[in-house]
């Protein structure tokens, strides 16, 4: 079991590494891409089941002790998000060879190398190494940024490399603050050290403020629809699934196990996230392209789970956590279908012709059911996740929140409306050589990633008790700073 | 002395110029550093290589930034890369209209559409 922890993190990136000296073979990179993937698919599901009664289990590489070794460990939060993530991958795979971006020159590696270093900030086990973990992911998105991308590339390269390379120097900054207060940087034995003393919370704070850059909440979003919508779709679905959200993920950890969710800051996490929804959303209304829409609505979804973690009640990270795992695969479901778009028209804005509904009613399917469970209707996940948040904030007495949620959500659906009729209902129908080119690799990915959420959203009952098991994890952290300090 | 690289950093950051922006970086970076190495406590510590005890330096500090070091080399690299290229203006959040990032070169090709449409090497569809 606790062998297995490292696939994740090696097994992609000793892959990359022979890849590299392979190059111009494409079917033996789509191949062990995807095999990869695959293995790490698996992985994360067999840490899934394994730690669904709350184990925790541990890997020190190299048997190091504690303070010194690179610890791994996967809780069922970690063990969710790796899952989560390694599907979303496999898709943009397979998506990839539908749209051709897999033939750029070193794209498969660094989408390698990318995934590895989600999976390892999932699970990674102290500050400095999810320091070090977000920038082996970081390194490869700016070159797979600019490599995929289209016109204004290195204006937008120039912008997303700057803006981040800032939030890392700031959470290194932090990691030194917090090292320096402390002593320490394992998250196990800083457990609760940010809400107890003053002076470590104002250096975790500088962590958090990095975290929250990197996640791109408001007011510290700007970067995100200026860089993303540059890059191909698929490469976007694939930021989408795993840079933001290992942001997020880490945002989430350091707050409930350093602060031990101090109520002190929730007013803050709160208005954060109520700013983010509204500005995420009311961003997207001015926008004409899909891939603008869906940046946009990406802020406004990271502040729905957000606010589950301000409220900070069993019931309110339940359904943060069960929002997150739904949300990653919507969005990248709704980014494949525009890279589908895209790849058939050549442009996925929403002036023009349209039509798409007629000729590949598969991905009309698709669209239709990632974009109804974002706006949250059911039957899909969508709706379970939403419902849940609410009625958590309604029960810890946040009706302000709750209420600018339900709007929200309204508008959002007003967004997915306008995608829908421009790009798939309009006259006349779009025509054959258009739909000769969107081919089944690149409908079947949003299509699969949509029945995952009808799937999550009928029978949710598996993964909500993997949502409670992880919710009562970061409530109370204790097992969790059991496992990882050894004591 | 953390202060006055970051002060250099962030004057030199808000510079127009691609290249006073690395430089800035580089500096900032260096700031870091120079914190990471005093949070390992410079002041109450000797030096290593003698006696090991309660006061040895601590090596943990040390290795972050040995490690940060490589990691700040490697993206200013990236970063002199970009600015080699030099191709397109800075995109704008409006859809590419005129906008804060047209202090780049406004003749370039492209600026009028970020979203992707003058990409050369995929087939292209029906115009829209």
């Amino acid at each position: 079991m606790t062998t297995l922890l490292l696939l994740p993190v090696a097994g992609p990136l000793l892959v990359a590494g022979v890849l590299l000296v392979l190059p111009g073979r494409i079917r033996v990179h789509r191949a062990a891409a995807l095999v990869t993937t695959v293995a790490v698919l698996v992985a994360g599901v067999v840490l899934l089941v394994g730690t669904a009664d709350g184990s925790v289990p541990v890997l020190r590489v190299g048997g190091w002790p504690p303070v010194a070794a690179i610890g791994l460990a996967a809780d069922a939060l970690s063990a969710l998000l790796v899952t989560v993530a390694a599907l979303v991958v496999c898709c943009c795979l397979v998506s990839a060879v539908g749209s051709g971006d897999d033939r750029r020159p070193h794209f498969l590696p660094l989408v390698l190398v990318l995934s590895a270093g989600a999976y390892g900030a999932f699970l990674t086990t102290d500050l400095f190494n999810l320091f070090v973990l977000i920038e082996v992911m970081l390194v490869p998105s700016y070159v797979l940024l600019s490599l995929a991308g289209g016109a204004g590339r290195d204006g937008a390269g120039r912008v997303y490399v700057a803006t981040n390379l800032l939030g890392s120097t700031l959470l290194l900054t932090g990691v030194a603050l917090v090292y320096g207060t402390t002593g320490v940087v394992g998250l196990g034995e800083l457990a609760g050290a940010a809400r107890d003393e003053p002076l470590v919370a104002v250096a975790a704070g500088v962590v958090l403020l990095a975290l929250g850059v990197k996640s791109a909440l408001v007011p510290t979003h700007e970067w995100l629809p200026r860089t993303y919508p540059v890059a191909s779709p698929v490469v976007v679905a694939l930021f989408s699934g795993l840079l933001t959200k290992v942001g997020l993920y880490a945002v989430i950890r350091v707050y409930a196990v350093v602060y031990g969710g101090d109520p002190a800051y929730h007013w803050l996490l709160g208005t954060v996230a109520v700013l983010s929804m509204v500005v995420g959303v009311l961003g997207a209304v001015g926008e004409n392209s899909m891939r603008r829409i869906l940046t946009f609505h990406m802020v406004s979804q990271i502040g729905y789970v957000l606010l589950g973690l301000a409220l900070f009640t069993a019931a309110s990270l339940t359904a943060a956590v069960y929002y997150l795992a739904q949300y990653v695969l919507v969005k990248a479901a709704l980014f494949l279908c525009a890279a589908a778009v895209r790849a058939g028209r050549g442009t996925d804005r929403l002036r023009g012709a349209g039509g798409l509904a007629t000729v590949r009613p598969v991905l009309a399917v698709a669209f239709a059911g990632a974009a109804l469970s974002l706006a949250g209707l059911p039957p899909f996940a969508g709706f379970l996740a939403k419902f849940l948040l609410l009625r958590a904030a309604a029960e810890a007495g946040a009706w302000l929140a709750m209420t600018v949620a339900v709007l929200v959500s309204l508008v959002t659906l007003l967004s997915m409306l306008k995608i829908w009729s421009a790009l798939f209902t309009s006259e006349p129908p779009a025509s054959a050589a258009v739909a000769a080119r969107i081919g089944p690799a690149l409908t079947a990915p949003p299509l699969a990633l949509a029945a995952v959420a009808l799937v999550a959203g009928l029978a949710a009952e598996p993964l909500l008790v993997v949502a409670e098991t992880a919710a009562a994890g970061l409530r109370d952290p204790a097992g969790y700073v059991r496992a990882v300090t050894g004591r | 002395m953390v202060g006055v690289l970051v002060a250099a950093g962030v004057y030199l950051l808000l510079r127009p110029g691609q290249l006073r922006v690395v430089l800035g970086f580089v500096l900032l970076g260096h700031a870091v550093n120079v914190v990471l190495l005093a949070a390992g406590g410079l002041d109450r510590r000797t030096t290593a290589l003698e006696e090991v005890g309660p006061q040895t330096a601590d090596p943990l500090p040390q290795a972050f930034v040995l490690t940060a070091i490589v990691i700040t080399f490697g993206i200013t690299i990236h970063l002199l890369g970009l600015l080699r290229r030099r191709g397109g203006p800075e995109p704008t959040a409006t859809g590419g209209s005129a906008g804060p990032g047209a202090a780049g070169d406004p003749a370039a090709p492209g600026r009028a559409d970020p979203g992707g449409r003058a990409d050369d090497t995929r087939p292209t569809g029906e115009p829209s």
